[in-house]
């Protein structure tokens, strides 16, 4: 009877468990080797001057990335020089999305003046191990000794479709307390966004 | 005469143009409802390729099951500025469930009162029924996966 409980128990959290959906804030992301639009490869621990990174998983053909296009490189253009550089990965099924293809990649870089990498997560791999769900979705890193320590995780801004509306900048006033050795406060938000698309 | 060409126009408006609705007006519409109906909220965009992909699947449940008490609720999260682009989409798809565009401002704040395990992305189906969530996905649905799961929730 006890065993019969015990099945019963283990089976229960066996049903009951959630896959761990990536990183959460503190915790220690690894750093990747992606293909930029430029046609090198780069890895985060190549910038040796950045204090952190501003990971943000986008895409070409979700309306909520195309809103943010210029905000992710205005973000750049604010705290690249301040030690925190924007780096946008795609990771969606191109077989699903052909507008997310590298090329296609490389065609809206150079249209919207890209002033950050923008890298093809082709195998999913980083989007996977990171957790994110949606575009944009954004991770903040900052560097703690060797470690990438994450410090943020979720939307941009409060208002996808007007950025003149704005009223809570939840990258910047993450950015800003990084650079002040504050707090970061909110630390995790949610937004709707396009779901990634996972090869099938 | 007036009352005649008021007539004339009501004729010609589609039976239930989109509504748009706060969050407080589509939880009293469904989550807070104490009538045994079984509540299908689906969580989709005009601009959501898969999310209009899987419109079809609520539309043929909705017809399957209308002999029971299941109400199938699209609930559309169309920037509010597009709402004349989701009022012809739901007419020329002749989309036959009921349609609301949600106006509930700041995402980070509403998504958790919808659902905790949420994290924003679409599609996103809900079943509810006497005020009580039944079910919550993230993803979406094929027909018959659809089927099954409200005919699970009917027995």
């Amino acid at each position: 009877m006890n065993r019969l409980i015990l099945l019963a128990t283990t089976f229960f959290f066996l049903v009951s468990f959630k896959p761990d959906g990536g990183y959460k804030v503190g915790d220690v992301a690894t750093d990747f080797k992606l293909l930029n639009v430029t046609g090198s490869m780069i890895s985060l621990g190549d910038n040796k001057v950045a204090q952190g990174f501003i990971v943000v998983f986008t895409c070409n053909h979700c309306p909520f990335s195309v809103k943010y296009e210029d905000r992710i490189n205005e973000l750049n253009k604010k705290y690249a020089t301040k030690g925190y550089p924007v780096v946008a990965i795609n990771s969606n099924d191109v077989l699903q999305y052909d507008e997310d293809s590298y090329d296609n990649m490389i065609i809206r870089a150079k249209e919207k003046n890209f002033s950050f990498p923008y890298l093809h997560d082709e195998t999913q791999a980083v989007a996977k191990s990171y957790g994110a769900t949606r575009t944009p979705h954004v991770y903040i890193v900052q560097k703690e000794k060797d470690n990438l320590i994450v410090k943020y995780i979720g939307a941009i801004d409060d208002n996808a479709d007007d950025a003149a509306a704005v009223k809570h900048k939840y990258v910047e006033n993450a950015v800003d307390a990084l650079l002040a050795a504050k707090p970061v406060n909110p630390d995790f938000t949610k937004a709707i966004g396009c779901s990634i698309k996972w090869k099938k | 005469m007036s009352a005649f060409i008021l007539n004339f126009i009501f004729l010609f408006l589609p039976a239930e143009p989109v509504q748009e609705v706060t969050l407080e007006q589509l939880q009293a519409r469904v989550i807070q409802q104490n009538n045994d109906t079984l509540y299908v909220v689906n969580f989709w965009a005009t601009w959501c390729k898969p999310c209009v992909a899987e419109l079809p699947y609520f539309e043929t449940a909705a017809a399957q099951f209308k002999t029971q008490k299941v109400k199938v609720l699209l609930v559309s999260l169309d920037f509010i500025r597009d709402k004349q682009k989701l009022d012809k989409f739901v007419v020329e798809r002749t989309i036959k469930n009921e349609v609301v565009l949600l106006n509930a401002g700041n995402p980070n704040v509403w998504i958790d009162k919808i659902e905790p395990e949420w994290g924003g992305a679409i599609p996103a189906t809900l079943l509810y029924r006497n005020g009580e969530k039944l079910f919550f996905r993230e993803g979406e649905f094929e027909q018959t996966e659809l089927d099954s799961l409200i005919q699970t929730k009917l027995n």
